[in-house]
């Protein structure tokens, strides 16, 4: 599967860094003419993965860094890799954030997010590096 | 960073306050801060309690966002208010339905229709 890296940036574990890598990304897409359609999902997606990463990955510590990488696979699938440096999670373990005894807590909806608006969500074993993927119109 | 710019449009109809967000995407961590403080103020400050949030403009929402508009919700009850919703695009219904919040929050078709819930 022919694929082409698009972005690959590290980045100390702080929220307007990432907000700032998020627009980059953001911008990359663009050029590279992914959908107006597609550009909202991929960026919620975008969004709840840094996030993630960040805050419960790497706990909002500077000295520790989130890796990135955009690639473009087959001409019209866009794949994200999010790595962090926390120990990692079990994504089975997360609670449902649907069950009706969760459904007032404030977090804890960023996977379901992804994973109803990727075609693609997968985590490693040790569950520090996430990969998603989604299959998009790419405008010549 | 986001500033602090009014992120909410406020308008009064008969005794019902409708706030209309401004931003297209309550994405960012910044936005989605600002935004819920000028939610929250509306009860805490305000004291209003019947009130309706128009998402007109709003095209995506995180899930950060989505948990000021439960933390608002909670507020709105403990005050013995209702809040209602409307307007929300079929990519935000989306959201909200994939997350099952439909069953947590009072969502109409628009304006009008969540007036008429109070």
């Amino acid at each position: 599967m022919p694929e082409t890296v698009l972005y690959t940036h590290s980045f100390a574990s702080d929220l307007h860094e990432s907000a700032t890598v998020q627009q980059q990304i953001m911008d990359i897409w663009l050029k590279n003419g992914v959908s107006d359609g597609d550009l909202p999902d991929l960026q919620l997606a975008l969004e709840e993965g840094l996030a993630n990463a960040v805050k419960h990955g790497n706990q909002l510590d500077p000295a520790k860094q989130v890796k990135v990488e955009c690639q473009l696979l087959d001409a019209c699938m866009i794949r994200v890799t999010i790595e962090d440096e926390g120990s990692g999670f079990d994504p089975e373990e997360v609670p449902d954030p649907t069950d009706f005894e969760n459904l007032d807590k404030p977090s804890g909806r960023g996977i379901v997010l992804m994973r109803a608006f990727m075609d693609e969500v997968l985590y490693n074993d040790r569950g520090n590096q996430l990969t998603f993927c989604k299959r998009c119109s790419i405008n010549a | 960073m986001a500033s602090d710019a009014t992120r909410l449009d406020v308008q009064t109809v008969d005794d019902v306050t409708v706030a209309r967000f401004v931003d297209h995407r309550i994405l960012d961590e910044a936005v989605i801060q600002v935004v819920g403080d000028q939610m929250y103020r509306l009860v805490d400050d305000h004291g209003l309690k019947k009130i309706v949030l128009d998402f007109q403009s709003v095209e995506h929402l995180s899930s950060a966002a989505l948990g000021k508009l439960i933390n608002m919700k909670k507020k709105v009850d403990a005050s013995g208010g209702q809040l209602g919703m409307c307007n929300l695009r079929p990519d935000l219904l989306k959201i909200f339905k994939v997350t099952k919040l439909t069953k947590v929050f009072d969502i109409h078709k628009n304006v009008e229709q969540a007036l008429k819930a109070f």
